[in-house]
């Protein structure tokens, strides 16, 4: 697979702060995957995000966009147009009083002709289902829907990348769900390369990779399954187990041979039916 | 309470007032104000009544919506008509009495000028959407770009500040609930008074809107904001016919005015 983000050595401390936020951050992201990344707070994960579209940039090391150096002034601009990114707050990232004029902001500062602006607005609220909204007040949606309006913002300056730094955190169920499910069609369904950081266990299980992050270092990267499936790492890093996950260690424990690490919750209650079927057909 | 302040406030519509450009609007409410300003006899104001119900009609702005507009300045009126009634030297009402006749009219006619004033202005920001409006400010104003005047980054900050005047106010409800709940009081006690109850509402408000305007700001670099140059607009602004026959019926309604002055009418 081929890289889209090449962060090497990357550290960062802050202008008015003493201690490192980055300390030496090395991995590389793949193209069209859905990596999850998590972490208590103040561990470095929106310092990370940060640094993926040039908003910081590394005090030493670098990071790479598709090839370009997000320290090259030069080429800052195409390196944000490459990577969208969705902030935790809706609020503090709509600009305009109108949903269609809000996403229409990024490819009017990119320069994008007027009617293909036009397309490209009407084509993003489709993709996040906010088109009948186009005409509305985004101070009168649901946090759910000014977070899809932020999506729909991003889509439109048809980025390859899209990082998301705690969307759902202020957010009810019911958006968070909205939120989620309209992430993953992005990556699933038209490819993009989705960078998700969350607080939220359940959120990352269906990612390809999981990065969990302490104190400014990468701690665990692996495949969600493997890594849900450690409790002592989870537990030194103040994590939550997912329920299934604890379920699945407490019946092992108990004995019950179970293979394999399945994360949600259809896939697990199938697989121990399955156990406990087969024993029952052998006893 | 304060979700009753309407100003800057865009109600959507798809009447002619809606459609017409926004430059046109403009230049329009500048002519209604120097027309509003001609007025100094019966039918002058008549004339200008008039014509503000017309374009109220035009617009159809619910009456109510006007007057919202207009409560928060209602002290402001009153004053001035007090003021006005009291102040004027003529024949008194009741031989005796201080207030005159001529009192009277000049304050029923200083209170038309300030609704008629507030109710014009309204108009346009009732039926022209903020970005619209920073447009139009925009493009009437590029001429001064010339004179190093930075026009784009005053009307991209007037566009923000537009953004975010519904958030600010419902944060600014917010923060009163709250600190009614742990007992502080507005309504009662001398000026100084609420003035010193007023600090626990401002602090944290400024504090929080610092915050906001630093994720803002981050949010739309992200978006590849980078000044004015180079920038396109999705709405290309296009003067159509309707916007010269509303130009040509502004000057006429100047010239009008113009004539009922000379003969103080
Ligand atoms: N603007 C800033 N100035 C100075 N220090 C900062 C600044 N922003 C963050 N830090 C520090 O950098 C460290 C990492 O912060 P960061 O915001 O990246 O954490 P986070 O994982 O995103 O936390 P959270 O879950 O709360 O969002 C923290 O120790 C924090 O105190
Ligand atoms: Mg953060």
């Amino acid at each position: 697979m081929e890289p889209v983000i090449v962060f090497d050595n990357v550290h960062y401390t802050y202008p008015a702060d003493e201690k490192e936020s980055l300390c030496g951050v090395s991995l590389s992201i793949e193209k069209g995957s859905f990596v999850a990344v998590l972490g208590h707070n103040g561990s470095g994960k929106s310092t990370f995000a940060k640094h993926m579209n040039g908003i910081l940039v590394p005090d030493e090391g670098r990071v790479l966009v598709e090839g370009l150096d997000t320290s090259d002034e030069e080429h800052i601009i195409d390196v944000r147009r490459r990577v969208g990114m969705v902030f935790q707050n809706p609020d503090n990232q709509l600009v305009a009083n109108v949903v269609e004029d809000d996403v229409a902001f990024a490819p009017e500062n990119l320069g994008v002709e007027p009617k293909e602006i036009r397309e490209r607005v009407d084509a993003a609220l489709r993709q996040v289902g906010m088109y009948d909204y186009r005409m509305h007040a985004p101070h009168l949606l649901s946090g759910g829907q000014k977070q899809r309006v932020a999506i729909a913002g991003v889509i439109a300056m048809q980025p390859d990348i899209i990082v998301l730094d705690e969307p759902t955190a202020m957010l009810d169920p019911q958006g968070r769900r909205e939120v989620v499910d309209t992430v993953f069609s992005l990556c699933r369904e038209k490819g993009m390369t989705v960078v998700y950081i969350t607080h939220h266990m359940d959120e990352c299980i269906d990612a390809d990779r999981l990065i969990v992050m302490s104190n400014g270092c990468v701690m665990a990267d692996g495949k969600p399954a493997d890594i849900f499936a450690n409790a002592e790492l989870l537990r030194r890093e103040g994590l939550e187990q997912p329920e299934t996950a604890r379920l699945l260690q407490d019946l092992r424990a108990s004995g019950m041979r179970l293979e394999g690490e399945p994360l949600s919750v259809e896939d697990c209650a199938e697989l121990i039916a399955q156990v406990l079927q087969s024993e029952r057909s052998r006893s | 309470m304060l979700k009753d302040i309407t100003l800057g406030q865009y109600f959507p519509g798809n009447t002619v007032a809606h459609k017409l450009d926004p430059r046109t609007k403009i230049i329009l409410v500048i002519v209604y104000i120097v027309a509003l300003f001609q007025a100094n006899g019966w039918i002058g104001y008549a004339v200008v009544t008039a014509v503000t119900a017309a374009c109220m009609a035009l617009s159809k702005i619910k009456p109510s919506n006007m007057f919202k507009g207009i409560r928060p300045m209602l002290v402001i009126i009153v004053l001035t008509a007090a003021l006005n009634i009291f102040y004027t030297q003529g024949t008194p009402v009741r031989p005796g009495w201080i207030i005159t006749w001529e009192g009277i009219a000049r304050a029923v006619q200083m209170v038309l000028r300030i609704v008629l004033l507030i109710s014009g202005t309204f108009l346009l920001t009732y039926t022209t959407s903020p970005i619209a409006l920073t447009d139009g400010l925009e493009l009437l104003m590029n001429p001064l770009k010339k004179l190093k005047v930075p026009v784009h980054e005053m009307t991209i900050m007037m566009s923000m500040a537009l953004r975010f005047i519904p958030t600010l106010i419902s944060e600014t409800d917010k923060i009163m609930s709250a600190q009614k709940a742990r007992g502080a009081d507005f309504e009662t006690g001398s000026l100084v008074q609420r003035a010193k109850a007023l600090l626990p509402i401002l602090v944290p408000l400024f504090v929080s809107a610092f915050k906001r305007a630093d994720e803002l700001a981050v949010a739309m670099e992200s978006r590849c904001y980078h000044g004015g140059e180079g920038r396109t607009r999705m709405k290309q602004l296009r003067m159509q016919t309707r916007d010269y026959i509303a130009l040509a019926l502004g000057a006429v309604f100047l010239a009008v005015m113009f004539v009922l002055k000379r003969y103080a009418l």
